[in-house]
Formats: structure tokens, sequence, C-alpha cells
């Protein structure tokens, strides 16, 4: 039976359980819902739950598990000879299901009939160019070993689909039985129903520690596999970024593409901290309320503006810009991608970032403060410097790291403007590259996911990971540790 | 200000009406001050306004296209020699068959309305797109009783033709070009002024697939909006309920103890990991472990919901909170049980709140570009993605990474095109976030 069908059947049993369960609780209580202890609604839920719910779940570990089962049996009738003349046992595997599907593809346009399918000889009939007619294109000609697994792991499956829906359907009627036969006036519906959905909502915070472990765990594997293949002092002390197609000479040294993250991070920071800063200042100390409800939300929009517009901007504005009165005149480089105008580009996107952050903080300096440093004579620059921004600095350090991690986690904009070459140099108008645009530039298009080309780009996205976290955590650190406390 | 070194008060060193040197230091030093901070906010917004217009004053033109019309002649002998107008027999002549019936018509139709023009046919032909003879396929594939008649067609022009009525391509450019002479350009020139050329709003913009690198006049935003659109949904399926019920257990349920302290600092945490870390989960977990396939839009739905749920958590929670303490107190002290007072009373109040900031969740998943890339959306997708749900498993783009794509090819059309398909994207947010807005005018409540 298919899937769909078993999931409908299903759901109509908790349908039918819903209006099953509340008439028994109706009928219990004489008609009388002041009787009862829950809402008739409760009951009715209570027995869709208990319906729906075991069924559902062992058909989910049921679709998991079988294809792991039947494979395990099907492999075990391969011989080694089969294995050596396919090269790995993976890829007869491959055939084998390759062929089995195409049976059921056969029979599902009426190519064959289901007997004819299960009788299907590599002596009698060319089951290869068979299949090719239904639109299924084998890689070889079928061995009769291999059509023997086929129909093996065809049987399997046909057996393991019929008990699925049998234990399925009857798991369902069960759970419609037993909670219709609890359902009385007494029972504590709401009480179950209540603690059902208390468990989903667990579930759906647990997803955020899911997805940290997946992300962990994705790479760390991966990461594991590149140190298998490339040496890890290589990798973390190479000097040379020269991935090549022959796997032997590649050179995959981390130093070029983190000093070019960190260079266009810090030009970065240098156009967006002072800035960021000084425009929060304006905005919390000087600016009339009228200004600030234009210029706050103008700057805001910067903050909501996507990265790959930024990318753009730099690169078909900003880059030829700085290429053609700035670098070309000055003799430092002809190149209209660099670290410079990433930098700068990401400076800009920085700007709200660090300004929405600092204006928060410095808002939240107490007015006495003010107050007692314009008493004592202070004019209000003196005061900001003096008192304010004294006041303020863990918030501000807090919100600089943020904006740090921020921009070395960032790609769009150095992909589209930093350029692509690994270098290690001081010259700002040059191209160079950072860890970012190298993990996309190792993972986008056809990769093999067996040579360390591609996996390092699982060791560049851990290290990244690593920074950017230990930013985040200083930062939060930082906030907690130095906040000063105002009551 | 008096000066703290002043000898004795009795004998004044200066008048309190007569500023001295220090108190002037200090006022300039005030007033430089002031200037700083003017200027910083002036240079961001300043950025805001030089990036708008560069984006505006690049993209702009790209709406607009310049197209060819002239009647064609579709003659029998070539398209359906058999005579049976039978769309499959029709089939085997391909869009080759095609090209030299366009060229030969405009060739007639130059030389009819009277243009003197030094080129061959051959070069003449050249002005009309590539894309022409596979539109004019489908179109008498679809109707084969065109065949044998001559009708009028509108049909796009050449890249370079177009580049030229926008400023892009020059007679100067066009010296240096192999793909079109100064000629060309004069004849287009003169074509436009018998109103044969035209340049107007190109809906195909909007609405047509990707073309190929060497035809950019054709390409269009159609799969990657259906594309973007598609991620949407499945990101509004799964982040909405699922971020939602995380925060009502976070905010009204969660006791104090080790594990809610994990879920708090692993949300905040999610919140600042880089995308392109998300793009690597995506890849090594949904692909190569779960074995979805490639550049689907149900993948790139999972890998923006997992990005988007910290910012709905983070959003939800704050109005949670700022529904007040009575409202529960008030229905707990009827008899609901504390799961009805949050779901029939703190949950519809704290409504509007949530809906904004899912929908900027969802804005800010819409302009995201680099976990994409790593699942594989950057692949050149010329078919419509099937309707859902299979559409969810069909290769698709977005509109972010159509972006990226169309910067990475050689044709200097391809910028503008990229501009154009970003104005499309702006449009989306500023359209997504004015609706957050007056949601939240609208129904926010204070307390």
């Amino acid at each position: 039976m298919p899937l769909l069908w078993i999931l409908v059947i299903v759901l109509c049993l908790g349908v039918a359980g819903y209006v099953l369960g509340r008439q028994r609780a109706m009928a219990s209580a004489g008609g009388d819902r002041r009787i009862l202890h829950s809402l008739p609604s409760y009951y009715g839920a209570n027995v869709s739950i208990f319906t729906i719910v075991p069924a559902l779940l062992v058909l989910t570990i049921w679709l998991f598990v079988q294809p792991v089962v039947i494979e395990r049996q099907v492999t075990s009738m391969i011989t080694d000879t089969a294995i050596e003349d396919a090269g790995s046992r993976g890829l007869v595997m491959t055939d084998v299901r390759r062929v089995a599907e195409g049976l059921d593809v056969a029979i599902e346009q009426g190519a064959l009939t289901s007997e004819e399918a299960r009788n299907i000889r590599t002596e009698f009939t060319n089951v290869r160019s068979r299949l090719g007619e239904v639109g299924v294109a084998l890689g070889s000609e079928v061995t009769p070993e291999v059509l023997d697994a086929a129909q093996r792991y065809r049987e399997l499956n046909r057996i393991g689909n019929q008990m699925m829906t049998v234990v399925v359907l009857i798991l369902a009627a069960l759970g419609l039985g037993y909670a219709y036969a609890r359902t009385h006036q007494e029972f504590r519906a709401r009480n179950t129903v209540e603690y059902a959905i208390l468990t989903i909502l667990v579930l759906a915070s647990t997803i955020a520690i899911l997805t940290t472990v997946g992300i962990v765990l994705s790479m760390l594997f991966e990461t594991f596999n590149f140190f298998q293949l490339y040496p890890a002092q290589d990798f973390f002390f190479g000097t040379e970024w020269a991935p090549t197609f022959e796997s032997d000479a590649s050179e995959l040294g981390l130093l070029p593409l983190l000093w070019g993250t960190m260079y266009v991070s810090v030009i970065a920071l240098l156009v967006a901290v002072p800035i960021g800063l000084f425009a929060a200042i304006y905005m919390a100390e000087y600016a009339s309320a009228r200004v600030r409800s234009i210029a706050k939300p103008l700057i805001e929009i910067l903050a909501g503006i996507p990265t790959i517009v930024y990318g753009l901007f730099a690169l078909i504005t900003v880059g030829p810009l700085l290429r053609d009165y700035f670098a070309e005149p000055l003799g430092l480089g002809t190149s209209s991608s660099s670290v410079m105008t990433a930098g700068i580009v990401m400076g800009i996107m920085l700007i709200p970032f660090v300004s929405s952050l600092s204006d928060d903080i410095i808002n939240a300096v107490p007015q006495s403060l003010r107050d007692g440093s314009f008493g004592l004579g202070a004019t209000h620059s003196e005061t900001v410097k003096q008192v304010i921004l004294p006041a303020a600095l863990p918030g501000i350090v807090g919100a600089v790291l943020l904006a740090a991690s921020r921009a070395i986690g960032e790609t769009m904009i150095v992909v589209l403007g930093a350029g692509a070459a690994a270098r290690l140099d001081l010259n700002p108008f040059e191209a160079m590259t950072t860890v970012t645009v190298k993990i996309v530039g190792q993972l986008t298009g056809d990769t093999d996911f067996s040579s360390p080309e591609a996996l390092v780009a699982f060791a560049l996205g851990l290290t990244l990971f690593v920074i950017t976290l230990g930013l985040n955590v200083m930062a939060l650190y930082i906030v907690r540790r130095y906040r000063e406390q105002y009551e | 200000m008096s000066d703290a070194t002043a000898p004795s008060p009795t004998a004044p060193t200066s008048s309190l009406l007569k500023q001295d040197e220090r108190t002037r230091r200090r006022n300039r030093a005030e007033t430089r001050f002031r200037a700083y901070g003017m200027a910083a906010v002036i240079v961001g917004i300043l950025a805001l306004i030089l990036l708008l217009t560069s984006i505006l004053s690049n993209g702009l033109s790209s709406f607009r296209q310049t197209f060819i019309t002239f009647p064609v002649t579709l003659a029998e002998e070539r398209l359906d020699p058999q005579g049976n107008r039978d769309p499959a027999e029709m089939a085997r002549v391909t869009t080759f068959g095609y090209a030299p019936l366009l060229g030969q018509s405009f060739v007639e139709h130059v030389q009819s309305i009277g243009i003197e023009t030094g080129l061959g046919p051959r070069e003449m032909a050249a002005m009309i797109s590539d894309e022409a003879p596979g539109q004019l396929r489908a179109m008498v594939l679809a109707n084969p009783e065109l065949v044998g008649e001559t009708i009028t067609l509108e049909l796009l022009a050449g890249g370079r033709i177009d580049g030229f009525f926008k400023g892009r391509v020059t007679m100067a450019s066009a010296e240096r070009d192999n793909n079109v002479s100064p000629e060309q350009l004069l004849l287009a020139e003169a074509l436009r002024e018998q109103g044969v050329m035209e340049t107007r709003f190109n809906w195909n913009f909007i609405t047509a697939p990707d073309a190929s690198g060497q035809r950019p006049e054709a390409a269009g935003l159609g799969v990657a909006i259906l594309g973007s659109f598609y991620m949407m949904i499945v990101v509004l399926v799964l982040a909405l309920p699922i971020g939602v019920a995380a925060s009502i257990y976070l905010e009204e349920f969660a006791p104090k103890n080790r594990f809610t302290d994990l879920i708090e600092v692993n949300i905040s945490n999610l919140a600042a990991v880089p995308s392109i870390v998300f793009g690597i989960l995506g890849l090594a977990i949904f692909i190569n472990f779960a074995g979805l396939p490639q550049s689907a839009p149900i993948v790139g739905g999972l890998v923006l919901t997992l990005m988007t749920l910290p910012t709905i958590i983070i959003a939800t929670r704050a109005s949670l909170r700022a529904v007040p303490p009575s409202i529960r107190s008030a229905a707990l002290g009827l008899g609901a049980s504390k799961m009805q007072s949050v779901f029939h009373h703190v949950l519809p109040l704290a409504a509007p709140g949530i809906l904004t900031g899912t929908i900027i969740g969802l804005a800010q998943a819409l302009g995201e570009t680099a976990p994409l890339l790593l699942i594989g959306m950057v692949a050149f997708v010329r078919e419509y993605p099937s309707a859902p749900p299979d559409g969810f498993f069909d290769p698709a783009s977005a509109l972010p990474v159509q972006v990226y794509n169309w910067t990475q090819r050689s044709d200097p059309a391809f910028v503008e095109r990229a501009s154009g398909a970003i104005i499309v994207l702006l449009v989306f947010l500023i359209f997504m976030n004015a609706v957050a807005i007056l949601l939240r005018r609208r129904f926010e409540r204070r307390w």
C-alpha cells in the first residue's frame, strides 16, 4: 500500500477517534458537560492523539530502519568476485538498487507484468535493454548475481512494506481502542492532552541544540577525514594555497586565507567603528527627536539590505572607483577587486550594527551621571568622553567584537569584492582572498567529497566557526562581566 | 567657568563675561566633536544613498528591452516539408531551420522600407537575438496552422543592439567588439527612427527563465522568483510553528535549569553563526547524508529555516514577555490551565509581534545568498519547477543567487541584469518590511 494511503487512513482514524471520544465522554456524563472533568473536545483530542502519534512514530522509525536492514540482507548475497569486478561493494549495491527500481518502474508503466518481472532471467532476456525502454539507464550489463540480488531486494521490500502497513494500522486501531476505553467522565483528558502539547514544545526548543550539534558534528567528521588525507600542521601553518587537480601536489595552507580575512575585517572595522560610534553618540546625545526619528531608521536600512547587494555595489561601483582614482594613480595595482574594496563596503554594512548597539548602550547610561558631570561644569563632549563612554565601554567593546565576528564570517561581499588569489601581502589595493571565499570556491560546482580539495572546505568552515564562536562568547562575557549596574 | 587655579576671589584676573582662551578651546572642542558626530551620521546616510543610486542607475534599464517588429514569412518547404501540419513531424526542424527564415524576412523588410546599408544579410540577421528562432519554433509548434502564412512578429534584438540604445555600447566600443560593428548600430538607429525597433517595458525580465551567457537579452528572473517563493513557503511552514513552540516553552513553561540554559546559549549563538556555516551544514546533512536533491527549494528552505529560527524565537519571546502577567493571572483565576491561559489569551495578544518578527525573519532569509551557493542553487536552471509539492524537489534558482550567477558572466549586459534583479529583490524586501511596520502600527498594544 502506498505511503500516502497509510497516512490518510491513520489520519481518518484520528478524526474518527476525535468524534467517538467526544461522544463517549458526553454519553458517560449523560449529556451534561458540567459533570465532565475536562471540556468535551479534550476527550476527543485525547483519543486522536493516542491513535495518530504512536502509529506515525512507528511508521517514521520503520521507514528509516527498513532500508538499512534490507541492505544488510542483500549485501550478504553478493560474492567477493562480483565486488572485484565492479570495483566496490557500494557500486554493486547501486546496480542492485537500480535494477530493482527499474523493474518496479517497468511494472508501473505496463511494460512488464509483475509475474514477468519476478521470473525475468538474464539468460533469456536482455534486462538492460528492456529497462532502457522504460527510461531506466544502466551502466553495465546485468549479471545473474545482480539480478538475483535485485529480486531478493524487491521481495524483501515488498514483505517489509506489507508488514509496515499492517503494524501501523493495527497500532492506530489499538491506540484508538485503548483511549476510547479509557474515556469516562472522571478521566483527566485535559492533563494528557496538555502533556502531549508540552512534549511538542520541548521538542521544538531542542531543535536549536540539534542544529548546533549538527553543525559541529558534520564539520568535525569531514575535517577528521581531511586530516587523514592532508597533514594538519601543513594546513594550519602552510603559507601557500594552491589546490590542483592532482591531489598530491595541492598546497592547502590556511595562513594566506586567514591573513586576507583579518586584513579585510580590520579595514571594515576601521571604517565601521568610528562612523558607527560617532553616529551613535550624535544620535543619543545631540540630535533632536526629529533628526533622530529620520536618521536612525535611514541608517538601520543599511542593516536590512542583503549582503549580495553590497557585493554587487563593491563589484560595479566601489571597486572600479578605487582602482581608477587611488590604486592606479598611486601605482599600487590594477585590480578592481581588492582588500580595500571589500573592507570599505563591509565597513558600510557594519555601520548600523555598531551604531544601533552602541546607541542602546549609551542610552542605558543613567541621566544622573550626565547631570552630575554637567553640574561640575563639563561641556557636553567632555561628559561624553569622560563619563558616558567609560561607563558604556564594556558594551561598546562587545558590540565591536560582534561586528568583528560578522566581518570574519561575511561571504558575499568578499566573494564579489576581494578577489580569489590567495596571497600574503601588505598592499591593500591587491586582490586577496578569505576563508569564506575559499569555502564557496571549493564546494560549488561538481565536487568529489573524497578529495582533500573538497574536504578542506569543512576544515575551513570549522576554523571559521571556532573563531566566530570565540568572538561571540568573548563579547557576551565582556558585556556581562564588566557591565555597570545602575540602580 | 572659573579657573581652579585662580589666585584669589577678591582680585579676578578675568571676567566671566569674557571668554578666556581655555574656555574658547573647550568650546571649539565641543563644536568639533559635535561636527564629527553629524559627519558620521551624514556619511552613513550618504553611503545608503550612493548604494541605492548605484544599483538603481545600473539596474533600471534592465526592465526595458529592445524589440524588432517585422513580418516573417513561414515558408512551408522549410518548416513542414511533408505538409501534414503534424507537430511531431515538424519538431524535427530545429532552431537552425528557423534562424535563416528570420534573417531572410528581416533583410527583406529592411530593403522594403528603403533603408540603405552596407551590411551583408548575415550581419543584418545577427542583430536579432539568438533566442528568437527558439521562440518562433515554440510558437509554430504550438500552432501548426501558422505555417505558410506571413505574420508580424515582435522579436528580441541582440544584446549589443539593446545596449546601444541604453548607452552601454557606443560606436567607439563597437569598433573593438567582435560581436557588433558600428554599421549595425547605424542601421539600428535608422530602424528605430522608422519605428521597426523599439525599446519598451519588458515583462519577460520578471517572468522568463534564465538564458545562456551569449544571450543576456533573453535572461529573466522567473525561475529564481519561483524558487525563492517556494523556499519562503518552506521557511514559513517550518520556522513559524517551531519558533513559536520553542518560544512558548522557553518563556512560559521552562524551569530554570541546565537544560534550559543550554537551549538559551545555543539560540543566542546560532543567531551569530556565519550564514555560510549553515550552508556547510545543509550540504553535509541534507544533501550528503539524507540524500535530498541538490539545487532543490526544499533543501534551501530547510537551511534558511534553521537560520531564521533564532530571529523568530527572539522576536516571539520579546512579544510574549510584553503581555502583562495580569492577563495570565486572570485566566488562571477563572480556572484555565496554564496551557489554556497561554494558548487562549497570551498567544493571541502576542500574535502581531510574532507576525512582525516572522516577516522580518523571512525578509532576512529572502536576501540570504551564501548558504544557497553551497547547496547547488548556482546551477543553470531553465525549467520552471513544477507545482508544489513536487516542485519543492525540482531544481530551481533563487533571487540573490541569480544575482551572483549573473555577476560571474563575462557579458557586461549581465551587470545591468544583476542590478535589475537586485531592484526586484529590494522591492520584495521593502514590501515585506512595510507589511511588518503596518502590522506593528495597526495591532501593537501598549499596556
